[in-house]
């Protein structure tokens, strides 16, 4: 509920927001913390941690190789929870655990839950865990104020897609496409009605998600989702140009929310 | 005949385990997957079909061979008797899945299909589907595999598949699993996933146990035929499951027959360097499905081994954890030292060659062979052939005059 108003507040401000992304311990911590800075100098509206994984079937391949790196990194629970303590002490922007279910699982429901809350989380999002299979999770979460953050996709049913919205909470994260992350989007004609149909299901903020990568990606995002998403563009930046260019890809995104 | 004597509950769960824990963008694309199964399944032309693909093109119904002298030489008084999945075309059990599916993606009306596969021989059935029923084909495997694999290579890439190398991770089967749902993802729209084994999400391994039971449907049939009882013990090698599966389930209900799964010892139990889940494993969820994985205490998987890459893998079937629980199925593992002895051992006592995931229970019944009662039936599921293995198993014998002809033939291309 939180994160909702504070969504909304900021969107007086502004014509979208800008969300961003990290794979805790890739390529290291302490770029990590790097990229928190950035983002907090930007002024970013919203930020995922993503919590490693073996197999991150739902990425695409610069956030598997992410994924893979900060475990051989020895990332563990306890430098993901450090991190994202420091980063919401530190920061403005509300920090969104983003990761795969057998963490949450293998941590126990109740403890993933009370992990995120006790370092400083809003809320979280498990890319291959359904709805149905939230279970004792929502409560969980709802007890202790954080928000479990739902996925739609453009293939879903209108049927599915309404019950998805139904069980959301703090925003609605709206994947772009087909495919996993990291692949170019071309905002057509179906992602407008595909957004408009969660609209009508929602009254939640929309971010949209997948393949956003440029200024001129949220300048066509105005007025039809409330949050655009943007991660493996930006570590793309990182990787292949450094530092000095991912603050300048940041900046230049952060400025096209106005 | 159809049935299957173990059906999971309308989330695909068999007691805790299974499900569907797959990204949303898929969720269309598996609910039109469960329709096409049940609808198939409910159609006994379409088991009909499905028969006589198999006797027409791939040698079914495949012998059950009694092992006299195997028997004999372990000094025994009990009788053993083998099904001999390794006729099969394509020499393994896998083709009862792939053409299995293969109909039903003709009867879906799509237009490709795409496999992961370990060992390549999931990856040379699939192609081998392919080029019969006319569908496009890709194929992803580990890059590790590649080179250890380079024949099976060979014959996808000459089936007309696209073999793509997957680097990802420990460059194995499960990343192979996981560029395969990646591309099924995007390519969902003309594409079926032929999954391999009775691992991932549901209708996965309701599916390809339904397909796989014909082994041991045809098996009581035979036993009944030829001994006029049910065999007492059962045992099958178990990776996925998916050969466990079908030689286990339609034996489900008769309880005087006994079930044994024989996992992958590796390098020994004790070593941590193995691919038995039932001894290494805890519950977890990962690759779209809830059952015992070979992870951490953090739930990361870990690093299996075993000598048979069809066995190396970090998920086993839900179907079977579920069993496995109740106690209806017993697993022990094999380590690679006594699989290369049982595998020597058939080869010279009975002229049969088995495939490395096939020897790990024939290295069981040797194991156990004093504690089998006098009179027992034994039946192995030999589930495929082993001249595939013919590198692995050179290099593991030590063959001197192998080797040197390696060496002769490389020599040629430098």
């Amino acid at each position: 509920m939180q994160l909702t108003e504070y969504l909304r507040k900021r969107l007086k401000k502004r014509k979208i927001l800008l969300m961003t992304h990290a794979v805790v311990g890739y390529p290291s911590l302490e770029d990590n913390w790097k990229m928190l800075e950035a983002m907090g100098e930007a002024d970013v509206d919203l930020v995922e941690l993503q919590m490693p994984f073996s197999e991150p079937t739902a990425d695409g391949p610069l956030f598997v190789k992410a994924n893979q790196e900060a475990l051989r990194n020895g990332i563990k629970w306890k430098d993901y929870f450090e991190l994202m303590q420091c980063a919401s002490e530190k920061f403005d922007f509300p920090v969104l655990m983003m990761g795969y279910c057998n963490t949450a699982f293998t941590m126990g429901f109740r403890e993933y839950c009370e992990k995120i809350s006790k370092h400083g989380g809003k809320g979280f999002i498990i890319p291959d865990l359904p709805y149905e299979e939230f279970g004792e999770l929502f409560d969980h979460s709802l007890e202790l104020g954080l928000d479990p953050i739902m996925l739609c996709t453009p293939t879903n049913k209108e049927e599915r897609l309404q019950r998805i919205c139904s069980n959301g909470r703090g925003l609605i994260y709206c994947v772009a496409r087909k495919g996993v992350t990291g692949k170019s989007t071309v905002l057509e004609q179906s992602t407008e009605e595909f957004l408009q149909q969660c609209r009508k299901f929602s009254g939640l903020p929309l971010a949209l998600g997948f393949g956003l990568s440029k200024p001129e990606d949220l300048h066509m995002l105005h007025g039809k989702a409330e949050i655009a998403i943007v991660g493996t563009a930006l570590l793309k930046t990182w990787e292949t140009e450094g530092d000095a260019a991912y603050r300048r890809h940041l900046n230049s995104l952060a400025e096209a929310r106005e | 005949m159809t049935t299957q004597t173990i059906i999971p509950n309308e989330s695909g769960y068999y007691g805790e385990y299974g499900g569907m824990f797959i990204p949303e963008i898929l969720r269309t694309t598996f609910d039109e997957l469960i329709d096409a199964f049940a609808e198939a399944k409910a159609d006994p032309e379409f088991w009909q079909s499905f028969v006589d693909v198999m006797q027409n093109y791939s040698c079914r119904p495949t012998p059950v061979t009694p092992l006299e002298n195997f028997a004999n030489s372990l000094g025994s008084k009990f009788s053993v008797f083998c099904k001999r999945e390794d006729l099969n075309h394509t020499g393994a059990h896998k083709a009862n899945n792939c053409m299995g599916q293969g109909l039903l993606v003709k009867r879906m009306g799509k237009t490709r299909v795409i496999a992961e596969t370990g060992a390549g021989q999931h990856g040379v059935a699939t192609a081998t589907m392919a080029a019969r029923m006319g569908l496009e084909c890709t194929i992803y495997m580990g890059s590790v595999d590649v080179e250890r694999q380079r024949p099976n290579v060979f014959w996808m890439e000459q089936l007309g598949a696209e073999v793509v190398s997957v680097t990802e991770g420990t460059a194995t089967l499960k990343d192979a699993i996981n560029a395969s749902m990646r591309d099924w993802a995007e390519s969902m729209e003309t594409t079926h996933y032929v999954l391999g084994t009775t691992c991932g999400p549901h209708p996965f391994p309701e599916m390809v146990a339904w397909f796989q039971s014909i082994i041991g449907q045809e098996v009581r049939r035979q036993m009944l035929d030829k001994t006029g009882k049910l065999p007492d013990r059962i045992y099958s090698c178990v990776g996925g499951g998916s050969n466990a599966s079908g030689i286990f389930l339609p034996f489900l209900e008769d309880e005087s027959v006994e079930l044994i799964g024989v996992e992958a010892g590796g390098h020994g139990l004790d070593t941590g360097s193995h691919a038995a889940r039932f001894y290494g494993g805890n519950v977890g969820i990962a690759q779209g499905y809830k059952t015992y994985f070979f992870q951490d205490e953090e739930g990361q998987m870990l690093h299996t081994h075993s000598i048979a890459a069809g066995l190396d893998y970090i998920g086993v079937s839900p179907i079977l954890s579920y069993l496995h629980d109740k106690k209806r199925i017993r697993f022990t593992a094999a380590a690679d030292d006594a699989v290369i002895s049982a595998t020597k051992h058939l080869i010279r006592t009975e002229g049969i060659i088995p495939a490395l995931e096939s020897s790990h229970a024939f290295a069981s019944v040797i194991e156990e062979a004093p504690n089998i009662p006098d009179g027992t039936q034994v039946l192995i599921n030999l589930s495929g052939r082993g001249d595939k293995d013919i590198f692995n198993i050179a290099e593991a014998i030590g063959d001197k005059n192998w080797e040197e002809f390696l060496r002769q033939k490389a020599s040629q291309y430098q």
